[in-house]
């Protein structure tokens, strides 16, 4: 009987009143960040897709014909082919580079963050569950790293490793991981207080057990936001980095690259070759950056009335 | 205090030396530059010649330590490519560098601050909304892609400014500058907008949300009861007011403009450090590489150091706590 109750009660609750739907409605209330969160779903299956969705395999050298060359957007090809973004000095189709391009930055981006977001997030926990001189130690790393601006980090570690997209993800997590670290320990130190943590003490529980199971899911949503944004942060510095000549190889261009590849052209009138991968990796940012601004807001607790 | 700073000193010194080794290790452990500097045709006596000269050929440790009595000194080491001392080198490519991000840094405070104002003391108008959603999507535009754009547009289709290079400069104090010549500064435009463009966006933020802050305080009430001009008000009270945390909040990005004119001065071809460090990366010109992040290294010590101790001036209760640990 009273296990009938209770289901019917679980079944009246809507699932707006979980803590995920809550966040869900309150995210999608701003029309701005419905708009970027939708932009960025197409940018992801855009990449995610490329090599069913794309015209053309840009690598593939079988399908380029040099006839096609420096074709402006929207010119017809020799076998009837439309070029929308125009074509590089090969016969490439630009567009196809771009979505080609937007998943070497992409997963570079998404990758990084997370193997950053793992790594920064254990150092964060053990140095502020743990205290003493291991958070000493850990803080001070943290602190000198952060003094430095990342791109100029990226760099040093990228004319060490050389070009090579591992190369770039691993700098990549070298240079994010302390903004976890430093976040976390901030999250861990308050959560520790706390008297759910001290009972998870007193059970004797073992350390990593408290760690993983007690703190960490209630260190999260700061850390969401500054995934988020760092996805972001993280495609921007691999496309600068690109550019630099520091970053992908030229066998998987990223966006950053292509953009590169276009700027000798470009004086030539050939716009098309530098616009439109600049356009891709713009709108990919701003995206991010408006639905990681939106998660704040919402995943803030001061900002819940 | 005296125990603070020399704390303070003690670990900047810390982080320069480890930086040092970590700098030094890393360049020293790719490429070979001397693939690059001999002919091709060169037998391998030549190559040994060539090594020995540079002194390649002695062991990490002792190239290490050889590097370090020699940065003690002053002395970098020679660039491999220019033949000459690589600090040198790098100064004599410092002041272009210098000149670019300092421009840059004016441009984002005479944009950034009326804007930012304006959008604090303004906050419901349309206007101010347009300028906070510009400042939002600035500070996501990619530098490298916009630099490209304004060449586009100004120097290929408008052909107003040159799109590379420093024109011609003057020498002030000995110092080779840009700003002071018709043409100088036709070539310092551009880039120099570009390396604001992301401060700007900052100096937006930063005016608007103080602004909105002091607008709302008791002595702007009073100064406006006793009937003084709009103009007055924000030039002679609330201007004063929030120019301190924007000040300092530049002078630690300063650091970060100089590492990022690392993208723009590669963009225009802008003869500064940067640029030298790219191209020596590529030669592998690794006394330049090193003194480059050397002197990178220090002015970001030096930064950190001089605001710390301005910090513990302004609030002793970092002086304090810094007691107590």
């Amino acid at each position: 009987m009273a296990a009938k109750s209770a289901s019917l009660i679980r079944a009246r609750r809507l699932w707006t009143d979980t803590p995920f739907g809550e966040a869900a409605v309150s995210f999608f209330a701003s029309r701005i960040a419905t708009i970027s969160f939708i932009v960025l779903v197409i940018i992801c299956l855009g990449a995610l897709l490329a090599p069913l969705i794309a015209p053309q395999n840009p690598y593939d050298l079988t399908k380029l014909s040099i006839l096609d060359g420096e074709l402006p957007p929207f010119s017809v090809g020799g076998d009837g082919f439309l070029f929308i973004a125009g074509t590089d000095d090969q016969g490439r189709d630009i567009l196809s580079a771009i979505l080609y391009g937007l998943r070497t930055s992409l997963s570079v981006g998404v990758i990084s963050t997370s193997f950053a977001l793992v790594f920064g997030l254990t150092m964060g926990l053990i140095s502020g569950y743990f205290g003493g001189w291991v958070d000493a130690v850990i803080m001070r790393i943290v602190d000198l790293q952060l003094s430095f601006p990342a791109i100029l980090i990226a760099m040093i570690l990228l004319a060490v490793l050389g070009r090579g997209v591992d190369k770039v993800i691993l700098a990549l997590i070298i240079v994010q991981w302390a903004y976890y670290t430093r976040t976390i320990r901030g999250a861990a130190l308050v959560e520790r207080a706390k008297e759910y943590s001290e009972a998870a003490r007193c059970l004797a529980l073992s350390n990593a057990r408290i760690l993983f199971v007690h703190l960490l899911p209630n260190c999260l949503p700061p850390l969401i936001v500054i995934a988020v944004l760092q996805i972001g942060h993280a495609i921007a510095l691999e496309a600068a980095l690109s550019f630099l000549g520091l970053g992908v190889p030229v066998t998987e261009p990223s966006l950053g690259l292509l953009i590169s590849n276009g700027q000798e052209y470009m004086l030539s009138g050939q716009y098309w070759l530098t616009v439109f991968p600049g356009v891709a990796l713009l709108s990919t940012m701003v995206a991010v950056n408006l639905v990681g601004d939106q998660l704040r807001d919402v995943l803030n607790p001061r900002m819940k009335a | 205090m005296i125990v603070y700073l020399i704390n303070r000193v003690g670990q900047s010194l810390f982080v320069l030396s480890a930086m040092s080794l970590i700098v030094f290790v890393g360049i020293y452990v790719i490429g070979d530059p001397v693939q690059i500097l001999v002919s091709p045709e060169a037998s391998a006596e030549e190559i040994a010649q060539v090594r020995r000269n540079l002194g390649l050929d002695l062991s990490l440790p002792t190239q290490y330590l050889r590097f370090l009595s020699g940065a003690t000194s002053g002395d970098l080491g020679s660039s491999f490519v220019y033949n000459e001392s690589a600090i040198v080198v790098i100064l004599r490519h410092f002041p272009a560098t210098l000149e670019l991000a300092l421009a840059a840094m004016f441009i984002a405070i005479a944009l950034g601050i009326p804007l930012g104002v304006w959008a604090g003391i303004r906050s419901e108008t349309f206007s101010a909304k347009a300028i906070m959603a510009a400042s939002t999507v600035g500070a996501s535009l990619p530098t490298f892609w916009v630099g490209l754009i304004l060449i586009m547009c100004f120097a290929v289709y408008l052909g107003w400014l040159p799109a590379s290079g420093r024109g011609a400069t003057r020498s002030v104090f000995g110092v080779e500058l840009s700003i002071f010549t018709r043409d100088g500064l036709a070539h310092i435009i551009l880039p120099a907008l570009n390396l604001a463009l992301f401060k700007v966006s900052l100096v937006i933020r930063l005016a608007r949300a103080g602004a909105r802050e002091i607008v709302g305080q008791e002595f702007i009430k009073f100064a406006r009861a006793t009937g003084q001009s709009p103009a007055r008000i924000v030039l002679g009270h609330l201007l004063k007011n929030i120019m301190i945390p924007i000040v300092t909040v530049l002078g630690l990005e300063f650091g970060s403009v100089l590492a990022f004119s690392v993208v723009t001065e590669r963009v225009f071809s802008w003869p500064g450090m940067g640029n030298l460090l790219v191209r020596s990366l590529f030669l592998l010109d690794r006394p330049i590489v090193v003194a480059y992040l050397m002197l990178t290294v220090v002015i970001f010590v030096v930064i950190n150091f001089t605001v710390d101790v301005i910090y513990t001036f302004l609030d002793p209760r970092i002086r304090f706590s810094a007691k107590a640990g």
